[in-house]
């Protein structure tokens, strides 16, 4: 198959072209090398940094933490293991977090004073306590109190956190909705839950996506903080692993460059998902 | 249709925006199978009066009963009311994320609880009645502004409603399109339904109502026949009024 060459011929006067310098600022070249300069530069400064600090690089022993063959066969290492504990752990907070952050933006809306004012109470305290001390509360008071381990601690103190954060997305993506739509629903005699179940939510999901992958990639970042009370996922795992071997560069490192990892792809597959929801009003 | 009973009776309503007085001590009402036209200059009440009839709005004093029951906030009645009450608004306010034969059906299916097939089957009659069959299957946002607002149409008739409300239905179309949605809305008057349409196209006025009201600053102004209305108007607020958007 080939493309037609273009036969036309513009008959207006050209328009003047873009300086030469900021073209050549602008090209993609420009940027790659540009970029790689910056990179190199910082990556050469760790690394004649460490030398001269006399850090034994040990990179050929990372790989039988994501997996070996040993004489059982294939196994899989502890970072891996521990990547499935994260994304566990941060996906059963997330489920949680969603539902708590829809009941509390739907109380927000509910233009019931009560409703509106735990909701914004609730919103408000946990909003202005830092995520650690959050974590300390679930663990140490609140554990105790009501019998729950630390493992199901930490997975109630990320989905509270984020279900603060998630219900404002929740309100946003509601309020973005067209009060005409509101008014159609009103006005074939649909209640206001069917209203919110069959018109106003499936809407408010395409406003919702992007905050909501943000959401997504911030609580398996958020996940991490409860390594400090020894939950078992990536980053205690890490931890462990350098108190064994004392490689806390490669680790620490290679830790990053998995979470960066599954960030990445939360994101590129959210996109996919935002171009089925998107709709033309 | 002049011996009918009323089937909507406003008796000295009032209604407040805050300070705003937006409708005047409203007297009137509507007989089964009239049709009203309701014209007045912009923020006169008269999109205020229509949307008070299916709770859009809520009234403050007075008595509005439609069908024989009494429209106010906390009613029990109040959802079946809207079944009875079809409204067609100025923005049309399709459901942009169903497609035209899902915007037709969603309301039956899940208000009236219609089984989905007998739904669809109605939706298909009342497309052909608006003459858009072929535009079943796409979305709202493919089809021009004419088209969506006889789907807005249609959605109403689906609901099988008794009443049917029109708000400026044609003020946000382009002008080659504005007949195509009259024509649908003259054959509906043919048909015997009960309409209160606020629009300024007097052309499609004369051709319909049964009763002209002029509505200013919140109060109705003037009830006449049209015949009276367009000849020989009482009130000279009214007939400025005319002069000026019949002048051309």
């Amino acid at each position: 198959m080939s493309i037609a060459e273009p036969t036309y011929t513009p008959k207006g006067r050209a328009l003047p072209q873009r300086q030469p310098i900021a073209k050549a600022i602008d090209s993609v070249t420009f940027s790659i090398i540009a970029y790689a300069f910056i990179v190199g530069g910082i990556v050469w400064l760790a690394y004649s940094g460490a030398q001269a600090m006399g850090y034994n690089w040990q990179w050929y022993r990372i790989p039988q933490y994501f997996y070996s063959f040993t004489e059982d066969g294939f196994q899989w290492g502890e970072i891996s293991v521990g990547l499935v504990k994260t994304l566990t752990l941060s996906s059963i907070a997330f489920a949680l977090a969603v539902a708590m952050g829809l009941i509390v933006a739907l109380l927000r809306l509910s233009g019931l004073v009560v409703c509106t004012a735990v909701s914004v109470g609730f919103l408000e305290l946990i909003r202005n306590i830092p995520l650690l001390v959050l974590l300390y509360l679930f663990y140490y008071v609140l554990g105790p109190i009501f019998g729950f381990d630390r493992y199901w601690a930490s997975i109630l103190c990320l989905a509270v956190f984020h279900s603060v954060l998630i219900s404002e997305i929740f309100r946003a993506g509601i309020n973005a909705v067209a009060k005409g739509q509101w008014e159609a629903a009103t006005s074939i005699g649909m209640s206001k839950g069917q209203a919110y179940r069959y018109i106003i939510l499936p809407q408010s999901i395409r406003f919702m996506l992007p905050p909501m992958t943000g959401e997504v990639v911030h609580m398996v970042k958020s996940s991490a903080i409860v390594s400090v009370i020894a939950v078992a996922e990536l980053t205690t795992i890490g931890r462990n692993i350098i108190s064994e071997t004392y490689m806390s560069f490669e680790i620490w490192f290679t830790i990053a460059a998995v979470y960066m990892a599954v960030t990445l792809i939360l994101s590129v597959g959210v996109s996919f998902v935002e171009k089925r929801y998107a709709v033309d009003t | 249709m002049p011996d009918n009973a009323p089937i909507i009776t406003f008796d000295h309503v009032d209604k407040f925006y805050g300070d705003f007085h937006a409708l005047k001590d409203i007297s009137i009402s509507v007989r089964e199978g009239e049709r009203m036209v309701v014209c007045g200059p912009s923020g006169s009440g008269k999109s205020t009066l229509i949307r008070c009839i299916n709770g859009l709005e809520f009234h403050n004093s007075g008595v509005l009963t439609v069908d024989g029951v009494e429209v106010f906030e906390d009613s029990k009645h109040i959802y079946r009311l809207r079944q009875e009450v079809g409204m067609v608004f100025q923005q049309f306010n399709l459901f942009p994320h169903l497609t035209v034969l899902e915007n037709l059906t969603i309301g039956p299916i899940k208000v009236r609880k219609v089984s989905p097939s007998e739904a669809e089957r109605t939706a298909r009659k009342y497309l052909e009645r608006v003459r858009i069959p072929e535009q079943a299957d796409k979305y709202p946002s493919a089809l021009s502004g004419g088209q969506q607002q006889r789907v807005a149409i249609a959605r109403s008739l689906c609901m099988e409603s008794r009443i049917m409300l029109f708000d400026e239905p044609t003020s946000a179309l382009d002008p080659e399109m504005i007949n195509e949605v009259l024509d649908v809305m003259v054959e509906l008057a043919d048909t015997g339904m009960t309409m209160v349409v606020v629009t300024h196209e007097m052309g499609f006025a004369r051709k319909v109502a049964d009763t002209m009201v002029f509505m200013d600053a919140g109060e109705i102004v003037e009830t006449a026949p049209p015949e009276v209305f367009f000849t020989n108007p009482a009130s000279a607020r009214c007939r400025a009024f005319l002069d000026q958007i019949l002048d051309h």
